[in-house]
């Protein structure tokens, strides 16, 4: 709104300079930026200042009364016991998702970065997955892990192991949505790793050489992994954002089950607010999502201030 | 197809600090007016704020009498040749050349792409703008690159289709802003004599930005000497050179740079360098800066007017002649240089002198006399002089 | 022998590079399987898929069975069209708004500036999940939930966009602005035909960010649509999984090649632009 006022107040300067001297008012940068200024009041930042309103509210969609609950919805989350498990679910997931997606991203980067024939096949193979629908592949994955028909536990059958319930056992669902998230993820980090590699400029190794250090392995720890530190930070905060938010595999796939050993954060909050229409405590989970959501922000854009774009 | 430009106090302030204090300057009608000055001394801003691309703080620009402060750019009837040569990366050379025309003659919706095509009764218009660009093109000598677009164009080619989207309307004042300096040091050598010749064929006034001095020498009309957000002398090249009005203009212009000396100026007016009694007079008193060029000073004999003590530190050869760096201790950053034809400096080596500290001099009439201040000092000569031709300097 | 070794080893064919190759293929071979598994079931009788045993290829070939099957059930053209229909508004919106404003952001000097982009930043951190309810309260309230708008709004203004624009347009030569405007050019004119046509690889790259995430997104779309013919395609794959009591393995893998297959295409056509999208914006 602020934005607004000072457009209007400055229409006056603007033409008071034009008199001196004709470079283009910048009334016009107003008129540029106005749409994106309206769309952002309408679509953000108003429903975020509502979403904050609501979360001390008990407002229901359909219900004709709204009273103020204080801090009462925050407090009940706390002691709720379906909320936690699904925090600690998704922190679960992160857990696996996250050292998962990066390490593999790196060693795949490095291992292709370094040949001769063959990169772009790579690439393009690696990369398939992060624009496939994660929705459809999904489908696929689950017949993949079926208990019965599932071609993995027909490896596992073929080489003599136990076969598993994936789906069906509470010990093994986050574990097989990790590999999923896994899967997607890599090349994504794959990519960016490579974009950090090819920033590392090629007469460091060319000094290491020289200094001796010829093995790969050795160029890797003293040349390669210590300049990707950046990048490296960068990928770790970027696949946590992105493991935070999963929600597609779990509402596609499992819708929490078994016994609630796959609800997670964002599912949960679904389900109140957009099932239930508890609107007021499904914006107090919401608030404590965008808080998380906002630090892990915080982190990256120290990162991108360093680098803008890879 | 020319016209005066009044520049009348013009201010700019960035960020807090004076960029430009109080430029005035008259540009005559058909003028080649060079600016020149060392980089950040608000030349270029000074051009951009003729264009109508800066807004000035204050102040006031006439194109051929007439205050354009509130009018925009294009209103102005003037073109630009950017340093960078600024051209539409993603036209062709045609379109490049022919866009200034197509803004001035077309309706905007007969400039949309593809859609515009299918607009009527624009046959003749656009028959006038290709003609033009033809006739432009042919100029400047670029019309087997019509077709092409600028990432193909080497540097000299681009730097002509700047020059003919900017010939192409036929603008009152052209305003370069550093053309030639992205161009390799033959092609600038051509270019400037191109340039010059352009001028005398258009006939236009044109308004001419470098730190270059050489372009400024052989090209202009006048040079506008601008330091420090102010313009400190305006004069032809030559006028420039021989009669600088203040210490900065006599240190900018000439290459190598011009020999500063510390003098005296007695009670009676008299100057002193170190213990040596010259025959220069002048109306100060106290400590003066006494200037000469290097080609001024030479090794002296009994004839020099002006003599000094110095060492040499090192020849450095030109070619058909050389430079001698000297070591003195008049003051000044103690060094001083010399400029000698090479035979001459051959045959001095040969008896030896060089290896002896030497006596250097110039005859009094190439001395430039500044104060404590910086400004240009009236010289006088007096009764007792040396050599009895001295010639009364003016100062500018 | 040592020379050949050499040589191969020159051509990146030495001991070393065939080890590095098998390594990688093995991980190739993992992360192409369920795209294979999905197209070999799709092409495979349902007696085949529930059998207890392995088979790399369909002992009896049903031809487009499956996929006429997928079809019949379920209208999935229709979830694709609806995709196509609502990636191509959201995109062209947000090219609309946030260009110009990303140019004001880069180019010219106005009060507020400092702001409004402090603002983008911080709404570049927050995820639709934050706005989403109040927003569906709002469509609810307006009648507008189960439509294309409902779809489509909350995706119109990306910050994103406007971020990634603002870096591309800052890079852009004053110089040439200049020389627009010395020649007469008006500044919208300056904006969409001198300076947006450079911007072309930066637009691609978005182009092909923005279509991929709302192809993609199930989240949003879950929410707002409630009648299967408005559903893009994840929502469209989630009915079709849902009521699998009467549909078979098979046709469920035609029905996922099928919505995975035009992004596919297009990325098989178009992955450099892909790759450089990603490495350019580094945001998923």
């Amino acid at each position: 709104m602020s934005i607004a006022l000072a457009g209007a107040e400055h229409q006056g300067s603007a033409k008071r300079r034009r008199r001196l001297g004709a470079e283009i008012a910048p009334g016009i940068a107003y008129w540029f930026a106005a749409p994106s200024i309206v769309l952002l009041i309408v679509t953000l930042l108003l429903p975020i200042i509502v979403v904050f309103a609501l979360s001390f509210t008990d407002y229901e969609l359909g219900a004709l009364g709204i009273s103020f609950l204080g801090l009462d919805n925050y407090t009940a989350l706390a002691s709720d016991p379906t909320f936690w498990r699904g925090f600690r679910n998704t922190l679960y997931y992160v857990a696996l998702v996250v050292p998962g997606s990066v390490l593999s991203g790196l060693l795949l980067a490095v291992l292709v970065n370094d040949l001769i024939r063959g990169r772009r096949f790579y690439q393009i193979a690696f990369f398939l997955p992060v624009t496939s629908t994660l929705i459809a592949m999904a489908t696929v994955w689950k017949y993949l892990l079926h208990g019965r028909i599932g071609p993995v536990n027909h490896l596992l059958a073929a080489l003599g192991l136990p076969q598993f319930e994936f789906f069906g056992d509470p010990e093994l669902i986050m574990p097989a949505l990790a590999v999923i998230g896994i899967w997607q993820l890599a090349g994504f980090n794959m990519v960016l790793f490579t974009a950090g590699l090819t920033a590392i400029p090629a007469d460091l190794y060319e000094a290491a050489a020289v200094d001796g250090i010829d093995r790969p392995w050795e160029r890797f720890f003293t040349v390669t992994l210590p300049m990707l530190g950046p990048t490296t930070m960068f990928v770790i905060i970027t696949s946590s954002i992105t493991a935070f938010k999963v929600f597609d595999t779990v509402a596609v796939l499992t819708r929490g089950g078994p016994q609630g050993a796959s609800d997670v954060l964002l599912y949960t909050t679904y389900l109140e607010g957009f099932q239930y229409l508890r609107m007021g405590s499904a914006a107090a989970m919401t608030i404590v999502f965008l808080a998380i959501i906002l630090v892990l922000s915080l982190l990256q854009s120290r990162l991108l201030d360093r680098k803008v774009h890879y | 197809m020319t016209a005066t430009v009044s520049i009348a106090s013009i201010e700019k302030n960035f960020g807090g600090s004076r960029t430009l204090k109080g430029v005035s300057l008259e540009i005559e009608a058909g003028e080649f007016l060079t600016l020149i000055g060392p980089s950040g001394c608000g030349k270029s801003t000074l051009l951009r704020i003729i264009a109508g691309l800066i807004p000035q703080d204050g102040g006031s620009i006439a194109i051929d009498g007439q205050v354009v402060d509130d009018a925009p750019p294009k209103a102005r009837d003037v073109a630009m040749v950017f340093q960078s040569y600024a051209l539409y990366p993603h036209m062709t050379v045609f379109d490049n050349i022919a866009t200034p025309l197509k803004v001035r003659r077309l309706p905007t919706l007969a400039r949309l792409p593809v859609l515009g095509r299918w607009m009527p009764g624009l046959k003749a218009a656009r028959a006038g703008v290709a003609e033009d660009v033809g006739k432009v093109a042919a100029q400047v000598e670029i019309t087997s690159l019509l077709d092409r677009r600028p990432a193909q164009l080497s540097g000299g080619q681009r730097q002509r289709v700047a020059l003919a989207r900017a010939m192409v309307r036929q603008p009152r004042v052209f305003l370069m802003d550093e053309p030639l300096s992205n161009l390799d040091a033959r092609l600038r050598v051509h270019m400037r004599g191109e340039l010059a010749e352009l001028h005398r064929r258009l006939g236009a006034t044109f308004i001419y930005v470098t730190h270059d001095q050489v372009e400024a020498m052989t090209m202009s009309t006048r040079v506008a000497l601008m330091m420090d957000g102010e313009i400190v002398q305006v004069a032809p090249p030559a006028e420039l050179y021989a009669n600088p009005s203040d210490i900065r203009v006599a240190r900018f212009i000439g290459s190598p740079e011009i020999n500063l000396f510390t003098a005296h100026a007695g009670p009676d007016g008299r100057i002193a360098l170190g213990d040596e009694a010259t025959p220069l007079r002048c109306d100060a008193r106290g400590p003066v800066t006494l200037g000469l060029r290097p080609e001024a000073l030479r090794i002296a004999d009994r004839t020099t007017a002006l003599t000094l003590k110095a060492r040499l530190h090192r020849i450095e050869n030109l070619g058909p002649d050389a430079l001698l760096h000297l070591r003195h201790d008049q003051g000044g950053d103690q060094r001083a240089t010399l400029r000698l034809p090479l035979a001459e400096i051959e045959a001095l080596r040969r008896s030896g002198r060089l290896d002896a500290p030497l006596t250097i001099g110039a005859d009094a009439d190439a001395a430039l006399l500044f104060g404590t201040d910086g400004k240009r000092l009236e010289l006088r000569a007096t009764g007792a002089a040396r050599n009895d031709d001295l010639i009364l300097q003016r100062a500018s | 022998m040592t020379a050949l070794l050499t040589r191969l080893r020159r051509q990146g064919l030495g001991p070393r590079d065939l080890a590095v190759h098998a390594f990688l293929l093995v991980f190739v071979f993992i992360t192409l399987f369920p795209f294979y598994w999905m197209i070999l079931t799709s092409l495979r009788p349902a007696s085949e898929v529930f059998t207890a045993h392995f088979s790399w290829w369909p002992e009896t070939f049903v031809g487009l069975d499956n996929f006429r099957a997928a079809l019949s059930q379920a209208p999935l053209l229709r979830f694709m069209l609806n995709g196509v229909l609502v990636c191509a508004g959201i995109l062209i919106v947000q090219l609309l708004t946030a260009i110009p404003c990303a140019y004001a952001l880069a180019k010219f000097e106005f009060r507020g500036k400092a702001l409004l982009f402090a603002l983008v930043l911080f709404a570049l951190c927050v995820p639709i999940q934050v706005p989403a309810l109040p927003l569906y309260v709002a469509l609810a309230f307006t009648g507008t939930l189960d439509s294309y708008f409902a779809l489509m709004v909350p995706f119109f203004l990306s910050v994103f966009a406007i971020f990634l624009f603002r870096q591309v347009f800052k890079s852009f030569p004053d110089d040439i602005i200049h020389a627009a405007r010395l020649d007469g050019i008006g500044e919208a004119e300056i904006l969409w035909r001198i300076v947006v046509p450079s911007a072309g690889p930066a637009i691609a790259a978005f182009a092909i960010f923005s279509i991929t995430a709302h192809w993609n997104d199930l989240y949003w779309p879950l929410i707002v649509i409630t009648s299967p013919e408005l559903a893009p395609p994840p929502l469209g794959m989630m009915y079709f999984a849902d009521n699998d009591s009467g549909t078979t393995f098979g046709a469920l893998m035609a029905a996922a090649t099928l919505l995975t297959a035009p992004l596919m295409i297009i990325f098989l056509f178009a992955q450099r632009h892909f790759i450089r999208g990603v490495t350019m914006t580094g945001v998923k």
